[in-house]
C-alpha cells in the first residue's frame, strides 16, 4: 500500500516553506504599483512554472481577480503555466543561429527525444523549447540546457550531448 | 554621500591601473606589472571564460606573482567569434579561444617568463615575425568606440574603475553648471537620435517631457533588445552599467523627473545581476538617491524585469507592462513625453542611446555632432551575425559602408561563399543585396531602400540561405509577437505566414505573390503600433530584390538555396561514393542501405530530409537534388 501513502512530512515542509517565499515576496511588492509582474517572476522562480492554487493566492494577496493574473500569465512567453522536465533545453532561434541550422538541430532533439517543440518526455526527463535570440550569435547555433550553453553544434552532436544528461 | 572632491581623490587613485591597460610598446621582459583582461561578456562567459579567469588566478597564485598582475573580467571585447578573448596588456597580446589547459603555459611563458604564448595568439595580429598591435587589426580600425567606449576595459563590477574612467563626471558637471534648458540644448545640438529603432531626436523628446508642468514624471530605460540577433543593449548593461545609470541620472534632472525605472529581459541573466550591483554601488555613493553631489537634486532607479514580449519595444506597451498589465500598445497622441506611466510625462530611451549621453556631456556637442553623416550623427553598434568571419560586437561610425561592415571589419564570407544578403533592423527591416553594399549606414539611407536601422542587429546570408525562407522566418516572429491587440497584424500576419509557407512548401502560385504585396501594404497602412506597421517589410524586400527565387519555388519548384524541404531530395552520387557506410551508421531514419565498399542508395520514402548524411560524408557524395 506504500504507494497511497500521503505526501510526507518533508515535502509538506517544503510546500510550506515555498508558498511562505512567495507570501514574503508578494508583502514586500505589495506597496510597489504594478507588482503582478514582479510577483509572477518570484513564482516562477521558486516553483519553476505558475502553480494554479499558488496564483489564486496572489490573487487574493494583491486583490486581483483571476481572470486579470491568466490574462498577464499567457500573454509573457517568459512564464509558464505548465510544468517543466528536469532539464529545459532552450534552442535558440534568433535570426543568425537559423541561419546558421538551429531548425536541424531542434528538429534533431524533437526525434532524438520523441517529443513536439513545446513537449515534456515521458520521464519529465527534458522539456524541449525553442526561444528567441539567447545574444550568444557569435557560438550560433546555440541552445542551453538549465544554465550550460552549448555552442558551435552541429545535429550529429545531438546524442552525445543528450547522453551528459542521463 | 560623495562630493566632487571625492570623485576626483577616486580618479587619482585608481587612474594608475586604467593606465595600465593600454599598449605600452614595452618589450616583454622589463615589464614589471601586467593586466590581464578577460572578456565576461555572455559569449565569452557561454565559452566558460570564468573557469578561465579561476584557473588563472589559481595559476597566479601559485607561482606567487600576485603582485605582479591583475585579473580583470570585463564587458565584451566585440570579437565574440573567438572567444573565450583574453589580452594581455601593456604588450596588448591579443589571445583567442583560450582554454583551461592553455593557462598553465601562459601563465608561465607570458607572466613569469615575459614571452607571448604563441599558441593562442590570434591570427590577425601576426605580421611575419612581427606582433602587430591588435587596435590595427581589420576589426578594430575602422571602429569608433562611443558607446562601448569602456567595454573591454574596465571591471564592470567596481564602480572606482568607472570613475577613474571619468565616470558620473557628466553628471557632476550637469548638476552643478548647467540648467536643465542645457541639458536639452546640449543633447539637441548633438543630433543624437534614438537608437531603439525609431531614429527620434532625443534632446527633442526630452524637450517635450521638460515642458510638461507636472511634478510627477519619470525616465524608462528600455533594455528590453527583443530582436532576434542583436546583443548591443546587453554588451552595454555587461560591460559598463554606470554609464546608463549616470545618462538616466541626467535625463531625470533635464526634464525633472525624480525616479527611473529600467525595463530589462529576464533573458538575459548575467546584465541583470551587473545592472542592479551597479545601483547598489551608485547609492552606496551616494550618486542615487536624495541631494547629489550637495546640489538639492533626487533621483530612483528601480529594475522592472521583462517577461519576454517584442511588442514591449514599443514605448505605450512598455508603459503598460511596468503598470502591471498586458504590454499591449495604445494610439499615440498623447505621447509617452506628456502622458505616459500612470498618466504622467515619461521619456523612453534605449540603452545605446543613453550609453552616449555623458560622452556628449563631457566632449560637447560640436564633438559628437562633427561624427557621422548630417542627418545621422555619432556612432551605431552593430550586432554582427550570420555567415560572417568575424562575428561580434562593432561600433562604426554612421555613413560608413555596408561592404566595409561586412568585408573590411566582418572579414567576409567564410568558406569562400558568395556574399548574398545582409539583413538589417530584425524583424522590422529589409534584406539588401550586393548591389546596396556601397550604400552608407544611415537612419534615412537604409529605410529609404526599404530597410531599417532597427536596434542594430546584422546578419549577413550567403548563398545558402533561402531568401523566402527568411522571410518566413520573420513572419513566424512577428506573428507569434504580435499582442492581437489590432486585426490587420492579428490576423494579416498569419495569413501572410501562411501564404509563405505555401510557396516554401511548393504549392504556391503567382497569385499568391500578387496577394502578399497587397496584403503587406494593407498591413503597414492599418496597424496601430510598429510592430504591425514594420511586419511585412521582410516579405517586401524580399519579394523586391529576390523575386526570382521565389518565382524558383512556384514556377520551378525548386528551392536554388537547397533549403526548403519540401522542393528538395538527397541522392548519392554512385561516381563519388567510397561504400564508407558513414552515412548510413548516422541516418535517424534508417533510409541508407547498401555494401561496404559498393555506393550506397538513399530511399527517398523514408528519408526525413535531415541531411545528416550531407553533413557527415567525407567524399561529397551526397548531393541536392
Amino acid at each position: 500500500m506504500e504507494q497511497h501513502q500521503p505526501c510526507s512530512n518533508s515535502t509538506i515542509a517544503e510546500a510550506d516553506r515555498k508558498l511562505e517565499q512567495i507570501k514574503l515576496a508578494i508583502d514586500q511588492f505589495k506597496q510597489m504599483k504594478g507588482a503582478l509582474i514582479p510577483v509572477l517572476h518570484e513564482v516562477q522562480d521558486v516553483y519553476g512554472f505558475l502553480p494554479e492554487p499558488v496564483l489564486q493566492v496572489v490573487s487574493a494577496e494583491l486583490d486581483l481577480p483571476m481572470s486579470e493574473i491568466y490574462g498577464v500569465a499567457s500573454f509573457y512567453h517568459f512564464f509558464s503555466l505548465t510544468p517543466k522536465g528536469e532539464h529545459v533545453i532552450h534552442v535558440c532561434m534568433g535570426t543568425a543561429c537559423y541561419i546558421k541550422g538551429a531548425q536541424g538541430i531542434l528538429d534533431r532533439l524533437s526525434t532524438e527525444l520523441k517529443v513536439p517543440v513545446q513537449g515534456t518526455t515521458e520521464d519529465d526527463k527534458f522539456t524541449l523549447e525553442a526561444t528567441r535570440c539567447l545574444g550568444a550569435c557569435g557560438l550560433a547555433p546555440v541552445l542551453t540546457i538549465g544554465e550550460k550553453v552549448h555552442g558551435r553544434l552541429t545535429p550529429n552532436a545531438v546524442p552525445k550531448m543528450l547522453k551528459e544528461y542521463n | 554621500m560623495k562630493l566632487l572632491t571625492d570623485l576626483d581623490a577616486i580618479r587619482t587613485l585608481t587612474q594608475g591601473r586604467l593606465d595600465n591597460r593600454r599598449i605600452s610598446g614595452a618589450s616583454g621582459e622589463s615589464v614589471s606589472f601586467r593586466s590581464v583582461m578577460v572578456c565576461g561578456g555572455t559569449g565569452c562567459t557561454s565559452s566558460d571564460s570564468n573557469k578561465i579567469i579561476a584557473a588563472l588566478e589559481h595559476e597566479v597564485a601559485g607561482r606567487g606573482i600576485q603582485t605582479q598582475v591583475e585579473i580583470v573580467r570585463t564587458g565584451c571585447f566585440g570579437l565574440c567569434e573567438l572567444g573565450p578573448v583574453v589580452i594581455v596588456y601593456p604588450e596588448g597580446i591579443f589571445y583567442s579561444r583560450v582554454e583551461i589547459k592553455d593557462i598553465p603555459a601562459l601563465v608561465e611563458q607570458h607572466l613569469v617568463n615575459g614571452k607571448p604564448y604563441d599558441k593562442k595568439i590570434y591570427e590577425k595580429t601576426r605580421q611575419g615575425d612581427e606582433l602587430l598591435n591588435f587596435e590595427e587589426t581589420d576589426f578594430y580600425k575602422k571602429q569608433v568606440r562611443i558607446a562601448l567606449h569602456n567595454c573591454g576595459v574596465i571591471d564592470p563590477e567596481v564602480i572606482d574603475e568607472y570613475i577613474a574612467s571619468d565616470g558620473y563626471r557628466a553628471l557632476a558637471q550637469v548638476l552643478t553648471t548647467m540648467s536643465a534648458e542645457q541639458v536639452i540644448d546640449t543633447v539637441k545640438r548633438s543630433g543624437l537620435r534614438g537608437r531603439g529603432g525609431g531614429g527620434f531626436l532625443t534632446g527633442l523628446k526630452w524637450e517635450f517631457a521638460a515642458r510638461q508642468n507636472k511634478p510627477q514624471k519619470y525616465v524608462i530605460c528600455n533594455a528590453d533588445e527583443g530582436d532576434p540577433g542583436a546583443f548591443m543593449d546587453r554588451s552595454i548593461l555587461e560591460g559598463n552599467p554606470h554609464s546608463v545609470i549616470e545618462a538616466m541620472a541626467i535625463a531625470g534632472y533635464a526634464i525633472g523627473a525624480n525616479q527611473g525605472f529600467i525595463y530589462v529581459r529576464a533573458e538575459y541573466p548575467i546584465a541583470v545581476q551587473r545592472f542592479s550591483k551597479a545601483l547598489d554601488q551608485a547609492r552606496e555613493y551616494g550618486l542615487l538617491g536624495d541631494d547629489i553631489f550637495g546640489t538639492g537634486f533626487a533621483f530612483n532607479i528601480e529594475v522592472r524585469l521583462g517577461a519576454g514580449a517584442f511588442v514591449c519595444g514599443e514605448e505605450t506597451a512598455l508603459i503598460h507592462s511596468i503598470e502591471g498589465h498586458r504590454g499591449m500598445p495604445t494610439p499615440k497622441p498623447p505621447f509617452p513625453a506628456v502622458e505616459g506611466l500612470w498618466g504622467q510625462p515619461t521619456i523612453i530611451n534605449n540603452v545605446e542611446t543613453l550609453a552616449n549621453i555623458g560622452q556628449i556631456i563631457l566632449n560637447g556637442a560640436e564633438w559628437y555632432a562633427a561624427i557621422g553623416t548630417e542627418k545621422s550623427k555619432g556612432t551605431k553598434v552593430f550586432a554582427l551575425g550570420g555567415k560572417v568571419v568575424n562575428t561580434g560586437l562593432v561600433e562604426v561610425p554612421m555613413g560608413i559602408t555596408l561592404r566595409e561592415v561586412i568585408f573590411e571589419i566582418g572579414g567576409g564570407i567564410p568558406g569562400g561563399k558568395k556574399f548574398k544578403a545582409v539583413q538589417t533592423g530584425g524583424p522590422s527591416g529589409g534584406c539588401l543585396t550586393e548591389e546596396h553594399l556601397d550604400c552608407t549606414i544611415d537612419f534615412d539611407t537604409l529605410t529609404s531602400l526599404g530597410s531599417m536601422m532597427g536596434s542594430g542587429g546584422m546578419i549577413i546570408m550567403d548563398e545558402d540561405t533561402c531568401m523566402v525562407d527568411v522571410a518566413r522566418f520573420y513572419l513566424d516572429f512577428t506573428r507569434d509577437e504580435s499582442c492581437g491587440k489590432c486585426t490587420p497584424c492579428r490576423i494579416g500576419t498569419k495569413r501572410l505566414l501562411e501564404m509563405l509557407d505555401k510557396v516554401t512548401s511548393g504549392k504556391g502560385t503567382l497569385e499568391d505573390l500578387e496577394h502578399m504585396e497587397q496584403l503587406s501594404l494593407q498591413i503597414k497602412n492599418a496597424s496601430l503600433c510598429a510592430l504591425g506597421q514594420t511586419a511585412p517589410n521582410p516579405v517586401l524586400s524580399t519579394l523586391k530584390y529576390f523575386r526570382e527565387e521565389y518565382l524558383a519555388h512556384i514556377t520551378d519548384s525548386k528551392c536554388p538555396a537547397g533549403v526548403c524541404k519540401a522542393l528538395i531530395s538527397y541522392e548519392i552520387d554512385a561516381g563519388l561514393c567510397r561504400g564508407c557506410s558513414l552515412c548510413a551508421r548516422k541516418c535517424p531514419s534508417d533510409a541508407i542501405s547498401g555494401k561496404m565498399k559498393e555506393p550506397y542508395v538513399i530511399d527517398k520514402a523514408a528519408c526525413i530530409k535531415c541531411g545528416v548524411c550531407f553533413d557527415v560524408c567525407k567524399f561529397k557524395a551526397v548531393a541536392i537534388v
